[in-house]
């Protein structure tokens, strides 16, 4: 009696298990099963193109150019033939000193339009007016008063990454609620506390979508900019490759520009969620 | 006391003459009219009135947050130019800054008022120990390093309080501050109010619309008419003995003839048409 017990609590645990283990699976399976899904169809789509282009590498030929290509991404041959890695790198580092020198300018401009009536009304027709305009069309401005390429892809990276700065970070401080304003007018703090205890912390995340909208933009405009100013990085290398009819290397870059800018969003998103006080 | 310090204790906050009209895009808007009322110093005022009737703006022009129209307010002999801490107010929805927790909440206000550059001119510590009492006074020493998100809407309340108190001020501005919570929590904030209030013997201005908490509380009650224009309609003097108890009040005589003196006034002779 005891002994068929037992064994029936054997069959039901292990029964248990492996339904939970079937959940986890399907669970896992859902999870997946769109995405891969999804990438299939574009390999598809891509393959069919493929075929009836004959110009048009198929993901097969472009996956074993891939492989050779990424066997050695960083050698150096002279500066119009670097591996892709240095170019991605090259580019990487433009995107972040463009970056870097728009937050640095564009975080505190927000922060003094959303805060004074006069500031915000003050810039209101200069941002309008500029900000519709494609930065390619900085470029020239850019090699005319830097009288070089380098500088002038900066340039061009900064003009488009600083607005979604100065527009997100001011639109988070005209919201900053009453209440919060009233509690600091009530304890009279300097501008200084006001900044510090309430607006920062306020428009931290309204900045964090700025800075991400930046990154995105920044990232789109490199290759254009450095399709035509030439020297080392992805855009350039595209150009390049299309000079040397080399369709296998346009398509991988075309992936490594999506995969590169994809991960930046990735991990400025993982930040944006440390930084939020809820 | 000679006749001039005690003409000035008898109007210690002071509304003269208080015209308030607001510029809305729908046109001007006359809130307040001819509003005159002293406050002596040590007094707990109500005001009670309908929702709409603007008494949340008589309160908001003691704190300095709004400008009168016309007219002057005064504050302990000086006219009342802007906010200051001298003037602390408990905000309806507690407003507390979420980001930080309860103790660096109290500690903003106390570092302002007592900190580097204020007169007292207080170490760290002494501005710490503040905060602490403070906190304990509400008795929330426990809960003083979590954040707003953290605890009941009692508890903000009370850190509200507590934040506005830590400021030792002249008066202390209460915006319907326990219009937010259950009647239980209430109840209790309300004694634990009363407490504290006879400790600290401060000036209170407290705005609501709940006439038992209005007379428990209250050394008088200003009775509002409806908007717009509205103006002080009655004063009721509320001559019961402190410290009160709720519970033998509720079978006083006094108190429930007080308490229909303002049911009468609020749904007799200046009830709230519905639209």
């Amino acid at each position: 009696m005891t002994n068929s017990t037992i064994a029936i609590d054997k069959i039901e645990t292990t029964k248990l298990k492996t339904s939970e283990l079937a959940l986890k699976a399907r669970a896992l399976f859902k999870w997946l099963i769109p995405p891969a899904f999804g990438l299939l169809m574009l390999l598809a789509i891509w393959t069919i193109i493929s075929q009836q282009s004959p110009n048009l590498p198929g993901p097969i030929k472009t996956w074993y150019s891939a492989i050779e290509l990424f066997s050695d991404p960083f050698y150096d041959n002279g500066p119009n033939d670097k591996g892709v890695g240095w170019n991605i790198l090259a580019s990487l580092q433009r995107v972040g000193l463009g970056f870097g020198l728009a937050a640095l300018v564009g975080i505190p401009m927000g922060f003094i339009i959303g805060r004074f009536e006069f500031a915000s009304k003050m810039c209101a027709p200069v941002i309008s007016l500029l900000r519709p305009v494609s930065p390619l069309a900085w470029l020239p401005i850019g090699l005319l008063v830097f009288k070089a390429a380098n500088p002038a892809a900066i340039w061009v990276i900064f003009i488009s990454a600083v607005w979604p700065m100065i527009i997100n970070t001011a639109v988070g401080v005209s919201k900053v609620p009453q209440d919060y304003m009233n509690v600091a007018k009530v304890l009279n703090l300097s501008e200084w506390k006001i900044v510090t205890k309430i607006l920062f912390p306020y428009v931290l995340p309204y900045m964090m979508t700025g800075v991400r909208l930046s990154i995105g933009v920044a990232w789109l405009v490199i290759v254009a900019a450095e399709m035509l100013t030439g020297g080392v990085g992805i855009g350039f290398w595209v150009w390049d490759e299309w000079n040397n009819l080399n369709v296998e290397h346009i398509i991988i870059a075309i992936f490594v520009v999506g995969i590169v800018g994809l991960l930046l969003e990735v991990v400025l998103t993982q930040i944006a969620k440390k930084f939020s006080y809820e | 006391m000679d006749k001039l310090e005690k003409a000035n204790a008898d109007r210690y906050v002071q509304l003269e003459n208080i015209e308030m009209t607001f510029t809305t895009k729908k046109g001007t808007f006359n809130a307040l009219s001819n509003i005159n009322l002293n406050i002596k110093e040590g007094e707990f005022i109500s005001i009670i009135g309908h929702s709409g009737c603007g008494k949340s703006t008589v309160l908001n022009l003691i704190a300095g947050l709004l400008a009168p129209t016309e007219g002057f307010l005064f504050c302990a002999g000086r006219e009342i130019a802007g906010p200051g801490p001298e003037r602390a107010v408990v905000f309806q929805n507690h407003s507390l800054l979420p980001w930080l927790t309860c103790f660096e909440n109290v500690y903003l206000a106390v570092e302002r008022v007592f900190g580097p550059g204020s007169v007292d001119n207080e170490t760290k510590v002494q501005l710490e120990t503040r905060t602490h009492a403070a906190i304990a006074l509400v008795g929330l020493t426990h809960s003083s390093d979590k954040r707003p998100n953290e605890i009941s809407g009692g508890m903000k309340q009370r850190v509200g309080i507590a934040r506005a108190l830590a400021m030792e001020p002249k008066v202390l501005l209460l915006d319907e501050p326990f219009g937010a919570l259950d009647a239980l929590t209430r109840a209790n904030l309300q004694d634990e109010l009363m407490k504290i209030m006879a400790k600290s013997g401060c000036t209170a201005v407290m705005v609501t619309h709940d006439v038992d908490e209005a007379i428990l509380l209250s050394d008088r009650v200003v009775m509002m008419t409806n908007g717009p224009s509205a103006t002080i309609g009655e004063i009721l003097e509320v001559n019961l003995a402190r410290p009160r108890d709720r519970l033998a009040l509720a079978e006083d005589h006094d108190y429930n003839h007080l308490r229909s003196e303002v049911l009468r006034f609020l749904y007799e002779r200046h009830a709230k048409k519905v639209a």
